[in-house]
């Protein structure tokens, strides 16, 4: 592998920027809501997913008229996404992007790029 | 009036309105930032709308309402797969790709390892990836015309396909990004507006009372209440139960790999934007979603089962321009015409807004990851050479798409889409996520998993029934299918994540390592993040 392959070294400013204990906030704040997040999205998708396959009496059942248990979860499953969408647009609006912002500003301030 | 006068009408109006778009937008573009990425100036609201009409493809609109009319609940699940796999995009992969990247998929993970290889391979598979996809629009379109036309001939269907190409490559060689933006942005308001119209209609037929519809649909459908439970099409054996689980793998992990999804989010000015940009695609593409539960149950409930059943002679992926025919006043009556016209034009224009962006991924990938970035990677490639080879390469992905649907034309539009799917969460997804969040992940662990991926997901389509064995098979007369599922990615996106660590641990690429510190810091904050371009 030659030099000029690989991408070129990054500007110092950046190792900064990494150390600072605002940009340690800033990826604790995000991996602490996304990770758990996509995890229990991914748990309820796959047990809806699950439960059509091999629990169909369950899913069969009839709660009024023609409307079963299965179209009862498949639109849970609408509600869920579009709550957790809008969690997320408040969350980052007010944990995430206030210090993204300043690190931002530290970056044009400090790295002569 | 003449139901062909008009048919023929509406579908020339769509085609000369977005062939004024095109011309309009080309007058702005200028630079290779224009073609790629329309100079990164769209808003969130409209980006929000452009990915909704980039995504919306006739895999949904025609696809899901014909699985839903045909096997009742089972098809239902794509609705919701094709739903919630926004989250993924929303969470993990938008933003972070916004602030990375520039043009395609390969420049973030060319950021920081070795360019050559990990733009081949992501080039490569965005290619195959948006080929897949291209062949289930295709497909939609061909038996789309022959409805309207009446006429069911090959000949018919193999024109309509040529056209459909030849507009595509139109679409991206004249009008680039910022052009094939706006076609997508028409559509998806003219797609939510067709769908709502059609959507009243039938609920009026059933007092707007979705319980009578489901009762009528179950009823119309000869199956009971079987058809609005889960397993009709899934349910009778362990592998189709398995092969089911699959399938909802595949969707819900396939939409943050898509490259023609992907690219979209460097058309707006910054992270924020982009995440603005997925929030207004998760409530158009959630409430588009909800809509074909009602259209598949009401063609169901409507149609004639020999309309639907490919077994009868019906065409499944026809049930929602047949359903606007019946809710119109039906066949023969003037309402019935109108809305059957109005609506395949509607699906048309989804159509050709989604091609338009499958062809633009694939040969951005070509020309900035191939051609500048692997072939003449030695020597300066002007802007003008750059943008002309992606024009070049414009035409032959469109030729190759051409004619490959053609052999194509009997499987389910929404099921050949799951395949692209499943390809783009074997192949790219695992190099996305792993490239985001490891700093240990290098050059090898992303060729691995790229390549393993495609391989993977593509060998077991090869071997599965959906080419050979079976009398809707790609090859009916013959018998190679050794694999049983229909959907790989059980299988193969577990592989992808596989290689991609086993790739990593067993070589050693500090500066790959080294580099991660900037991709993170840019990620975040978008400190040195690519700007819009002001004209």
């Amino acid at each position: 592998m030659t030099d000029q392959e690989q991408a070129a070294r990054h500007h110092p400013i950046y190792d900064r920027l990494h150390a600072t204990p605002e940009f340690a906030e800033l990826r604790r704040r995000y991996r602490g809501f996304v990770f758990p997040a996509t995890i229990a999205f991914l748990s309820w998708y796959l047990l809806y997913v699950i439960l059509s396959s091999w629990a169909t009496d369950f899913m069969s059942t009839q709660l009024w008229g023609h409307i079963n248990v299965a179209l009862v979860f498949g639109l849970l499953q609408f509600v869920t996404t579009f709550g957790l969408a809008w969690m997320y647009a408040r969350f980052s609006a007010a944990k995430l992007d206030p210090l993204a912002r300043q690190l931002e500003a530290e970056y044009r301030e400090g790295g002569d790029l | 009036m003449d139901t062909q006068v008009l048919t023929t009408f509406l579908f020339l109006s769509v085609v000369a309105l977005t062939i004024g778009i095109t011309f309009w937008a080309s007058r702005q573009t200028k630079t290779a930032a224009d073609f790629y990425s329309g100079g990164r100036s769209f808003s969130g609201f409209q980006n929000g709308l452009a990915i909704g009409g980039d995504y919306m493809s006739a895999a949904s609109f025609l696809g899901i309402s014909g699985a839903i009319a045909l096997y009742g609940y089972d098809g239902f699940l794509y609705s919701i797969g094709f739903l919630v796999a926004w989250l993924v995009a929303l969470l993990l992969v938008a933003e972070m790709l916004r602030n990375a990247g520039r043009y395609t998929m390969a420049d973030q993970l060319a950021f920081r390892m070795n360019q050559r290889p990990v733009r081949t391979a992501a080039s490569v598979s965005t290619v195959v990836v948006s080929i897949f996809y291209l062949l289930a629009q295709m497909v939609g379109a061909g038996s789309l015309v022959a409805l309207l036309l009446g006429v069911d001939s090959e000949a018919l269907k193999n024109l309509t396909i040529v056209g459909v190409g030849a507009l595509m490559i139109f679409y991206v060689v004249v009008g680039g990004m910022k052009g094939t933006t706006y076609v997508q942005i028409v559509k998806a308001v003219l797609l939510m507006i067709g769908s709502a119209v059609i959507v009243v209609l039938v609920l009026a037929e059933f007092s707007f009372n979705l319980s009578d519809l489901l009762g009528a649909a179950a009823e119309n459908s000869g199956k009971g209440e079987a058809f609005l439970q889960p397993g009709l099409q899934y349910g009778a054996s362990l592998t189709s139960k398995i092969d089911f689980l699959s399938l909802g793998l595949a969707l819900v992990l396939g939409t943050a790999g898509l490259p023609h999804i992907l690219i979209r989010f460097y058309t707006v000015p910054t992270a924020r934007d982009a995440r603005k940009s997925v929030l207004w695609a998760i409530g158009l593409i959630g409430a588009f979603y909800l809509m074909t539960l009602v259209l598949g149950f009401g063609a169901a409930a409507l149609l004639d089962r020999s309309q639907v059943d490919p077994l009868e002679g019906g065409n499944q992926n026809l049930a929602s321009p047949l359903l606007a025919e019946a809710v119109g006043g039906g066949e023969g009556s003037t309402g019935g015409a109108v809305l059957l016209a109005l609506i395949a034009a509607v699906a048309f224009a989804t159509i050709l807004a989604v091609v338009a962006g499958l062809t633009l991924a694939s040969s951005s990938s070509v020309a900035h990851d191939l051609y500048k970035g692997v072939i003449k990677k030695d020597s300066a490639v002007s802007e003008n050479d750059e943008v002309r080879v992606a024009r070049i390469a414009a035409f032959v992905i469109g030729a190759v798409a051409i004619a490959l649907s053609i052999p194509a034309q009997r499987l389910n539009i929404a099921f050949l889409v799951a395949l692209a799917f499943a390809v783009a969460a074997s192949a790219n997804l695992p190099a996305i996520i792993y490239n985001m969040f490891w700093r240990r992940f290098n050059t090898r662990g992303a060729t691995w998993s790229i390549y393993g991926g495609l391989i993977a997901a593509v060998g077991l389509v090869f071997f599965s029934p959906v080419v050979s064995g079976l009398p809707t098979s790609l090859f009916p007369d013959s018998d190679w299918s050794i694999f049983p599922l229909n959907n790989p990615g059980i299988i193969s996106i577990p592989i992808g994540f596989l290689l991609g660590y086993l790739g990593t641990v067993t070589s050693k690429d500090p500066a790959a390592e080294d580099r991660f510190t900037e991709l993170e810091v840019r990620a975040l904050t978008g400190a040195g993040a690519e700007q819009a371009v002001h004209h």
